[in-house]
């Protein structure tokens, strides 16, 4: 992207499109000699201040919101207290980050997280791809997109939605309980169960969000080329053979791009999902490493741990983002941003 | 069926049944959870009691659950906020991102890469749920509608696909517009808003969806349940099965201090699903003929 916008921007310096709006006389000394240098910085702003003038509200939010907080994390160091603020708050070193690595509640919430993740990663990770080859085999435009407007729209339910929907249907008083009492036996409650617990979430999320997850790789099939289907099929290749040997290799970037992003996002399993079910299957299964820095600050008021714990996932996981994004490069693929 | 290119084999009789019976199953567990809490919120008392809990078959119809929930109360008043947060959010992220949008899409424009990467690098990281929870105390924003609005209003993602559908109208459109001495402001919303109907509709589902499902900063920054967006009323009444108490008044609309009855229950999951539901048939278009994935590409 940023490649793309230097390209342009070299394009542009050498066409006329440079000084038009500025006043007349400031490009005209300058004149067609700028295939090399830029203009001085006083003509370009006096050609782009309207432009700069209205990125300001998106980047000043942005400062705002994202960048002036994310100094805030200094009270990680701190014994903060919120009455006196972070400049008389007395500072602690690196005691938050000792406690927090003797502190088995934190390691179970870890362990939780990667457990959820590398679950899903097993059971929730290849079901758009299948997805994916199964409507693009589908023939029939309407029927195809009769399926991908009813599979793309759980993407669009919120959370709350979604576990209560699954309430419904699994939980103590749901629709499963209500049949089997129906008919003599015991109701079962799956939404307060911790030992199924890791099924459930994997059931919300594939319920949720496989269906959109068929996008990228529905954009991916459309690119293989259809002669390689023809040419495998004229040498006796059978469907399933062509799915093997031409599908999936055509996936092949997308599903490597994909998984390896997915590894550096290892930590971020979601908040609002735990956090819903959290009370009512117990701590030992559904505490994630957010709901741990939920609890630890604005519950139980230990602000400077909470934050502690927060700056540990999210500097390990900024970690994870940029080791995945060089092992994507190293498998040729583009990754979340370029190499410049 | 017409589009099978002759090279391919006929499908088997048994191959198609196959897959169409997954098709089926699949859409049938997408759109069965749904049929069934939308029955029963119109079901009378008497078919949720004799089916002792949800309704599969349908019993009868009422729209009493309906009536009890806009009679005033904490659900009428609680999708009134999720409305105004999302027609006001809505509006503010959209307006922002197709500014700095627009403002980022001309070539060599003056600082254009440094902001560009600033808004990028916001991907990379997330300043964490305590030091925004502070920024957001420190602002006086707590228990503000504003702070349902603000931190999450730009969308460093869509603002990118956005910039990249602009960059992709020729440049001589807004040259000559700029010849005849039109504004910058002038030419977006006179010329490239105009060109670029579908992918704000998309950006401004996305974001109204966002707004109107938002909870985890709800969770966060409004104590006062006054003020509670539809989900987390939601949450109380339908996922923990308890009443809410309103400051010191006990809310009667709703069953008084009893759990709210079953059809209430599901006529409160149906008023979280209906704008998604209502909204979704229009712009659903759009992704399928590749807004998304252009972006994706982008």
């Amino acid at each position: 992207m940023l490649d793309n916008a230097e390209r342009s921007g070299k394009d542009a310096s050498t066409g006329p499109a440079g000084d038009l709006t500025s006043p007349a006389g400031t490009g005209a000394p300058a004149k067609r000699s700028r295939t090399s240098e830029k203009p001085p910085l006083g003509s370009r702003l006096r050609r782009d201040w309207q432009l700069l003038l209205m990125t300001v509200p998106a980047v000043g939010l942005l400062a705002v919101f994202h960048y002036i907080p994310t100094l805030g994390n200094v009270i990680a160091f701190q014994d903060y207290s919120p009455h006196v603020g972070i400049a008389e708050s007395p500072w602690i070193g690196f005691a938050n980050f000792q406690w927090l690595l003797t502190d088995q509640s934190f390691w179970d919430a870890t362990l939780n997280t990667l457990t959820i993740t590398a679950f899903q990663l097993v059971f929730y990770f290849p079901l758009p791809i299948l997805l994916a080859i199964l409507l693009d085999s589908v023939m029939n435009p309407r029927i195809r997109l009769f399926v991908q407007s009813i599979v793309y729209m759980p993407h669009f339910f919120s959370w709350v939605l979604v576990v209560t929907l699954f309430q419904q249907i699994l939980g103590g008083a749901g629709l499963i309980s209500q049949l089997l009492r129906a008919n003599g036996y015991d109701g079962v409650d799956l939404m307060t169960d911790p030992d199924t617990f890791l099924l459930l979430v994997t059931a919300e999320s594939v319920w949720k969000d496989a269906g959109w997850g068929t996008i990228i790789f529905l954009a991916a099939l459309a690119a293989i080329n259809p002669h390689l289907y023809e040419a495998a099929a004229v040498d006796g290749a059978g469907r399933w053979r062509r799915i093997w040997h031409i599908t999936l290799p055509g996936l092949r970037p997308v599903i490597v791009l994909l998984l390896i992003l997915r590894l550096g996002d290892a930590l971020n399993v979601g908040f609002e999902q735990f956090f819903l079910q959290r009370d009512a299957v117990g701590r030992e299964a559904a505490e994630v490493l957010d709901t741990f820095v939920y609890w630890r600050t604005l519950v139980t008021g230990e602000w400077s741990y909470g934050a502690a714990a927060g700056l540990v996932k999210g500097v390990v996981g900024l970690v994870l983002i940029l080791v995945a994004n060089k092992v994507a490069h190293r498998f040729g693929e583009q990754g979340i941003y370029k190499r410049s | 069926m017409s589009t099978r290119p002759a090279w391919e084999e006929a499908p088997s009789l048994p191959g198609r049944l196959a897959k169409g019976l997954t098709l089926s199953f699949i859409a049938f567990v997408v759109l069965f959870p749904i049929y069934i809490v939308v029955l029963t919120s119109l079901s009378p008392a008497h078919a949720v009691n004799e089916a002792g809990g949800l309704v599969v078959v349908p019993n009868g119809f009422s729209f009493a659950a309906y009536q009890e929930l806009f009679s005033g109360g904490v659900v009428s008043r609680s999708v009134l906020v999720s409305l105004g947060i999302t027609a006001v959010g809505t509006a503010v992220s959209l307006l922002c991102t197709v500014l700095a949008a627009y403002g980022l899409s001309r070539p060599g424009s003056l600082f254009q890469r440094p902001l560009l990467f600033m808004i990028l690098l916001t991907f990379l990281f997330t300043p964490g749920m305590i030091p925004s929870y502070l920024m957001v105390k420190s602002l006086g924003l707590i228990d503000s509608y504003w702070s349902l609005i603000l931190p999450g209003a730009i969308n460093a993602f869509n603002l990118v696909v956005m910039r990249a559908f602009f960059m992709n109208i020729p440049e001589d459109v807004p040259d000559s517009a700029r010849i005849d001495g039109a504004s910058e402001f002038r030419i977006l919303t006179r010329i490239i808003l105009p060109m670029s109907k579908g992918v704000t509709a998309v950006i401004g589902l996305f974001y109204a969806v966002g707004y109107w499902n938002a909870f985890f900063n709800a969770i966060l920054y409004i104590n006062d349940n006054t003020k509670w967006p539809l989900q987390l009323v939601m949450r109380q009444y339908v996922q923990q099965g308890q009443s809410l108490t309103l400051g010191s008044a006990v809310d009667t609309s709703v069953g008084g201090a009893l759990p709210p009855n079953l059809a209430i229950q599901m006529a409160i999951v149906v008023l979280a699903l209906l704008p998604v539901l209502f909204v979704y048939p229009f712009v659903q278009k759009h992704f399928t003929k590749g807004v998304i994935i252009g972006a994706v590409k982008g």
